[in-house]
Parts: structure tokens; C-alpha cells; sequence
């Protein structure tokens, strides 16, 4: 298995530095958010401005956009099996 | 190759250190020694977790006070619970089994992250440390259950924070076991070895090496967040500071429920191993056996609710949990005919591996069944956390995966320590460790049905009778359990020498010397049978 590339696709130090500000952002508003009542919202709110900073560490800081194919994958298929875990318990929640 | 090795050409004799004695053990990377070390000290723990078992049985010969206190028996049923899912049944297979053969299987020289492999080693002495340790500290043994349910958890004035910090700590242990296997089965493969020439105890391993990456954190989280509710007040699970308890049970078995087959899968790997060679047959439906370990490890992500069928979640989730329980019948049904139609006019041996793997299928298939009583929302409730529970239970993990790990101990002895054992000796084990097994758990079923409660320290004066015939049980079992290893040491010491191939199997395990020497190959072999072709037998003989 020695045809594992190894090209060099590291991003400059100003694109970690910008995604770093955008985390920065994304926590304030998150912050923000937690003190507005948005009602029965607030959960997907949350949850969405989670995904979005995942989704910068996971591509930029843990290199996964850059990575061979088979890694995202495996990456889609731990999302595939959060999302059905979400689902099968809100079955619980929605209807209690 | 020929069992032509000479002692010094073994890994007992070669070290990947400069080190000798017992430094060249605790510094080695070789998956073999590292499998072998797993082995001991998971062993270690099985005999603390027999011993807890015992003194139990013993409190429950007769009704009222006999050996201990109360506190004292709740304390050790939940010692013998940690001791035996997160010390013993968790990593007893993939870490002791899978570090020594996986690689062996897959033609390859070690793990694709040694040092990983001994650091997971390290990091499972060390959360079994903290767990001992918590024993002993002011506060006294946690007495929650192994499942540490909230609140009661949250509010225990016991040392709970110390060993479920234990348990977190045994988690890493295992997902980095996870990641080095599905490394090593995506990376290291021997030429010609695709996915599907991959025998399927390395299939079942990968399965379960998925499993504990992707579920493993979670229980991981949940401990967290009880350590912060105990330290902190912080209400999460605490319906009193505005928790909600059920989000436990909810994260708890998110986990532990795919942690079951992390227990079963690689024993279902292992019986795909022995059955073919007792059988001297290929496997019959290898495709369908391979894709039923992917699929039940997939399937065991969506059924973990049924643990909370009474807990007060809603209505439309117990049915569709229930729903989604029956679905793992139909994989795990897949693997049991295709077993049976291995053996159809086969040659078989009925050699002691093969037996205990037949006993595997009776006793699991009992375990199996009884779980459809307990996923049917309407009987579950008749017997929810009943002794029927604890029975059904017994009977998946100890006869089912407990037994297939003395199955593997068995069929792989020879070749993880180059001696043979008593034929005989090993025959009338299998028969003793069937009639304690069947003993001490089968009135179990009977006393839940009745309305025994699980947990209990005390119990009515009608329950006696099946209580005392199951103590008994407990003490034909455990000492079958001290007489295998009896045997098995023993033959450690004056067994004659083992060949390479005694059973006549014909994966890559079978073609190296018994011991394997380090690296296990001389050369990597370029696979070119089907991994369960027996027209290689002859091949290998003139080898």
C-alpha cells in the first residue's frame, strides 16, 4: 500500500488565522443567542452554529478536505450514525 | 513452512527491545506479547469478577442475612458487573485474541501503530487501577450498578466519581484498540488478500473496531457530565436541579448497547473460525457472514432504547425501539444458519473447541430468544429488572461470549504457546462448565418469572429452593472455570510440543511455527486461496 500520496496541501498561516476569527465569531453568537428566547428554535440554533465550527476544525485544522477519499467516508458515516442517534431519541423527546 | 522453528526463533525468545526479563515485556510493541499480556490481566480480573460472583451466590443460599451487609452485597454486585463488562468481556476478544491473530490472519508483521497497542495496554492497567483503587478510598465502593444510573448516581455518597472515572479512562483503551485494527486491516493486508479473502474472525474485528471508535466517546461524554453534576451542582441529569434523568439512560445505552456487540461480534468471528475447521468444509455463505458483522454492528446503534422500555420515555419511541430490536434477529439469524450449514455433511472432529462452540450455540440461542421476550414491550414489562433479566443476560455474555472466549483459548493455545493440552481433561470441562452454567442461571429465568426482583439482598421464602440449586450451580461452574486453567497451566509447563497446524485449519495462523517467531513471517505471503479453502491442507503438509 505504498501509493498513499503525500502532496502537500497545508492552507497558509492566514487562512488558519481567519478560520480561527470565524470560531471566535461563531462562539459570541452563540453566547448571544443562549440570552434571546427563540422558543422551541433555540436547539436547532445551537446545534446548527455547532455544526458550522465543526465543520471549519474538522475540514481546515484536522485537514479532512484535503485528505483522501476513504477518510471522508468513515467521516460521513460517524455523521450518518450521530444523525440517526438524534433522530431515534427525539422520537422520545417530541413525544413524551 | 515447517514446524522446523527452534527455540530461539520464537517471540518469547526475541525481543523488540534491547531489555531482558520482565522490562522486554512491559517495553515490548510486538502485538503478540502485548495479546499475551492483555490475557493475563484480563484474566486477573475475570477471577476477581468469579470470586465477587461467589461471595453473592453465597449471600443468596438462604433468605435473611448470611455472609454481609446490605450495603456491602451492592457494592459487590456492582463490582462484579464493572469488573466483568469494562475489565473482562469488553477487551477479553478483540484486545487478547485480535492483537495476537489479526495481524497473523491478515499475513501482516504487527499492528499498523505498535506503540499505540502498548500504550491502550497501559491505559487499561491504569483505569484498572483507579477502579481498585476507588474500593478503598474514604467514601467506600461505589453501590450504583454497573450502569450508574442518575440520580441516584449524582447523589451516592460513595467513591462514584473515581471509578467512573475509571471507566472513562478503560474507554480510551478501547477505541484506541479500534483505531489500530481498522488501520491495520485498511493498510497492512498481504498482497492478494482483498476484503473478501479476509478470514472472518478478521471481519468480525473490524466490525467491532468501528463500533468502539464510533460509540465509545459517548459514554465517555456521559461520564463527564455526571463527574461535573456531582462536583459542581450543575443540573443535567438531576431532575431535582432540573435534570432530566432519562437523557442519561438515553446517552448511558447509546453506548452500551453497541458495547454488547463489541462482546458478541468478535465471538461470532471466532465461531466462523472453528466451525470450518472441525468441519473440514468451507464456510458455507461467507459474504452473507461478513456483511451480517457489518450489519449487526449497524443495527446496534438503533435499538439501545429497549433497556428503557419502563424508564417513562414515550410511547412512540417503545414502539419503534421494539420495532428496531427484532431487526438484529435477522443478521444474527443469517450467522446461525450458515453456521449449521457449514457443518451439513461435513467431516467433523468433534474435538473439544468445536464442542464448546456447539455449547456456544445452545446457550446463546437461549440467550437469544429469552431477549425477544424482553423486546416485546408487553411481556418486558411482566419482567423488567426481574432475575429473568439477569438471566438473559448471562446467558448472551457468559454463555455466549465468556464461553467463546475459552473456545479461543482453546483452538489458539497451541499456537500462542507452542504446547498442547489434555484432550480429555478439556472434554469433561466442557461437560462441567455446561451443567454449572445451565444450573446457576436457568432457575434464574424461573425466579423472574415469578417475580424475583434483580438487586435484591434478601428474598422470599418460596424463591429458596431455585435460589439453592442455582448456588450451587455457581460453585460447579466457578470450579470448572479454576480446572480449565488448572489443565491449561499445566500444560503451559509439561505439555508435550505443539506442531504448527494441530487442528488442521488453513488460515495464515496455520502456516507459521507454533510459537510464531517475531514479525510472524519470514517473508509476507502472497495470498492466493479463498480463506477457508481446505485443498491447501495438502499444500501445507508437503510446506
Amino acid at each position: 500500500m505504498e501509493n498513499h500520496t503525500t502532496k502537500s496541501h497545508h492552507p497558509g498561516y492566514s487562512t488558519y488565522f481567519f478560520v480561527w476569527l470565524a470560531l471566535l465569531a461563531f462562539t459570541s453568537i452563540t453566547v448571544t443567542v443562549a440570552g434571546i428566547s427563540l422558543g422551541k428554535y433555540t436547539m436547532l440554533v445551537a446545534l446548527g452554529i455547532a455544526a458550522i465550527k465543526s465543520a471549519l476544525v474538522i475540514n481546515i485544522f484536522m485537514h479532512i478536505k484535503f485528505e483522501e477519499k476513504i477518510f471522508k467516508v468513515f467521516l460521513a458515516l460517524s455523521f450518518f450514525t450521530l444523525l440517526i442517534i438524534f433522530i431515534l431519541t427525539s422520537f422520545d423527546i417530541i413525544y413524551r | 513452512m515447517a514446524n522446523g522453528n527452534t527455540v530461539a526463533e520464537n517471540f518469547y525468545h526475541q525481543s523488540t527491545n534491547k531489555h531482558k526479563g520482565i522490562l522486554s515485556w512491559l517495553l515490548t510493541v510486538d502485538h503478540k506479547r502485548i495479546g499475551l499480556m492483555y490475557l493475563v490481566s484480563v484474566l486477573t480480573f475475570f477471577l476477581v469478577g468469579v470470586i465477587i460472583g461467589i461471595l453473592m451466590r453465597l449471600e443468596l443460599i438462604a433468605p435473611g442475612k448470611q455472609l454481609m451487609e446490605a450495603q456491602t452485597y451492592n457494592s459487590l454486585f456492582t463490582l462484579h458487573g464493572v469488573i466483568m463488562i469494562f475489565l473482562f468481556i469488553i477487551p477479553g476478544l478483540p484486545a487478547v485474541f485480535g492483537n495476537f491473530f489479526l495481524p497473523i490472519q491478515l499475513g501482516a508483521r504487527d499492528v499498523a501503530f505498535p506503540r499505540l497497542n502498548l500504550l491502550s495496554w497501559y491505559v487499561y492497567v491504569v483505569g484498572a487501577i483507579l477502579a481498585l483503587v476507588s474500593l478503598f478510598l474514604p467514601g467506600g465502593p461505589i453501590d450504583t450498578g454497573w450502569t450508574f444510573y442518575v440520580p441516584y448516581s449524582v447523589r451516592s455518597t460513595t467513591n462514584v466519581s473515581l471509578a467512573i472515572f475509571a471507566a472513562f479512562i478503560l474507554g480510551f483503551s478501547s477505541i484506541l484498540t479500534g483505531i489500530n485494527f481498522v488501520t491495520t486491516v485498511h493498510r497492512l493486508r498481504a498482497p492478494g488478500m482483498s476484503f473478501f479473502k479476509m478470514p472472518l474472525f478478521v471481519w468480525a474485528t473490524y466490525a467491532t473496531a468501528w463500533i468502539q471508535i464510533i460509540a465509545t466517546p459517548v459514554v465517555g461524554i456521559t461520564i463527564l457530565l455526571v463527574m461535573i453534576e456531582r462536583a459542581f451542582g450543575v443540573g443535567i441529569f438531576d431532575p431535582a436541579l432540573g435534570g432530566d434523568p432519562i437523557l442519561f439512560q438515553h446517552l448511558f445505552w447509546i453506548y452500551s448497547h453497541p458495547a454488547v456487540y463489541i462482546m458478541i461480534l468478535p465471538a461470532m468471528g471466532v465461531v466462523s473460525e472453528i466451525i470450518p475447521t472441525f468441519s473440514r468444509r468451507t464456510i458455507f455463505g461467507y459474504r452473507a457472514i461478513a456483511m451480517s458483522s457489518l450489519a449487526i454492528a449497524f443495527v446496534g446503534y438503533l435499538v439501545w432504547a429497549h433497556h428503557m422500555f419502563t424508564s417513562g420515555m414515550s410511547d412512540t419511541a417503545r414502539w419503534i425501539f421494539s420495532l428496531l430490536t427484532f431487526i438484529v434477529a435477522l443478521p444474527s439469524g443469517v450467522k446461525v444458519f450458515n453456521w449449521v450449514a457449514t457443518m451439513y455433511k461435513g467431516s467433523i472432529d468433534p474435538k473439544p473447541q468445536f464442542l464448546w462452540v456447539m455449547k456456544f450455540i445452545f446457550l446463546f440461542s437461549i440467550g437469544g430468544l429469552t431477549g425477544l421476550v424482553l423486546g416485546s414491550l408487553a411481556t418486558d414489562i411482566h419482567v423488567h429488572d426481574t432475575y429473568f433479566v439477569v438471566a438473559h443476560f448471562h446467558y448472551v455474555m457468559f454463555g455466549g461470549t465468556g464461553t467463546i472466549f475459552f473456545a479461543a483459548l482453546h483452538y489458539w493455545f497451541p499456537k500462542m504457546f507452542g504446547k498442547m493440552y489434555n484432550d480429555r481433561l478439556a472434554r469433561i470441562a466442557v461437560a462441567l462448565y455446561f451443567i454449572g452454567f445451565n444450573m446457576l442461571y436457568f432457575p434464574k429465568f424461573i425466579l423472574g418469572y415469578m417475580g424475583m426482583p434483580r438487586r435484591y439482598y434478601d428474598y422470599l421464602p418460596q424463591f429458596e429452593p431455585l435460589q439453592r440449586i442455582s448456588t450451587v450451580g455457581s460453585w460447579i461452574l466457578a470450579g470448572t472455570i479454576f480446572f480449565i486453567i488448572g489443565y491449561l497451566i499445566h500444560a503451559l509447563v509439561k505439555g508435550k510440543k505443539a506442531t504448527s497446524n494441530p487442528w488442521g485449519g488453513v488460515t495464515l495462523e496455520w502456516h507459521i511455527p507454533s510459537p510464531p517467531p517475531l514479525e510472524n513471517f519470514k517473508e509476507i505471503p502472497t495470498v492466493t486461496h479463498e480463506p477457508y479453502d481446505f485443498s491447501q491442507l495438502k499444500e501445507m503438509k508437503n510446506e
